[in-house]
């Protein structure tokens, strides 16, 4: 289990090669990896800046990754969220799942990063040519984590 | 009680974090953003549009009605936009 909130940039190749390593009984592993976009509602994006709020920003990722592995028959978990200022083509978030077979991997990893979008306390900062603007909430990504309510 | 913003409401009370006493009838979550609004009126105004202002009891995501008895640390922030 590993849940990791970095100030620098990651490379999701090298931390993906690590994942789940040397284990046997891995038939399956699911990642997704987020990326500031150059673009958004029809302007440019300069680059974006992660805001979070230390500690508990930690504890809710913990807390999603443990709803992941009571519902899923997960052999491993990995969540790395970036803070800080970012260029776009960067890398923000990467989570990868480890499961025997695909279903659970798949799933999993939809799960945590819909979770992690709506209950994680993180703040997007773009900066654009007329300035720097919060990103809002959008709804789409409130509908996409009340799939996986119960 | 230590009092944090987070976000543009960091940006709008000009403030990260302060150290406050409230008056004992600052009772809930909701109490405490009507006493915070009168001496920030730019949170005031955040607070009156619905949903938009959030709430962190020691790092526990809680609702207006949720009692205060006890907290060290109570966050406001706009809706997350992480991943």
């Amino acid at each position: 289990m590993t849940v990791r909130v970095v100030e620098g940039r990651f490379d999701p190749a090298t931390e993906l090669a690590a994942f789940a390593r040397g284990r046997s009984d891995v038939g399956a592993v699911a990642s997704f990896t987020g990326l500031v976009r150059d673009e958004h509602g029809g302007e440019p994006v300069l680059a974006m800046t992660l805001e979070h709020y230390p500690g508990m920003t930690e504890r809710q990722l913990a807390r999603i990754e443990a709803e992941a592995r009571a519902r899923w028959p997960l052999l491993d978990v990995l969540v790395i969220h970036r803070v800080g200022r970012m260029l776009p083509g960067e890398p923000i978030v990467l989570v990868a799942t480890a499961s025997a077979h695909r279903a659970a991997a798949l799933e999993a990893c939809a799960f945590l990063i819909d979770w992690l979008k709506t209950k994680a306390p993180f703040w997007k900062l773009e900066e654009t040519p007329a300035g720097a603007r919060w990103v809002e909430a959008r709804a789409s990504d409130d509908a996409a984590a009340a799939r996986w309510e119960r | 009680m230590r009092i944090r913003y987070f976000a543009w409401l960091k940006q709008r009370v000009g403030l990260a974090e302060e150290e406050l006493d409230p008056p004992p009838e600052v009772t809930t979550v909701g109490r405490l953003k009507a006493w915070l609004g009168e001496r920030h009126p730019r949170f005031a105004e955040a607070c009156a549009a619905p949903g938009v202002v959030r709430a962190a009891v020691d790092q526990e995501f809680a609702d207006d009605d949720r009692p205060l008895r006890g907290a060290r640390e109570v966050a406001f922030f706009p809706p997350v936009t992480g991943g």
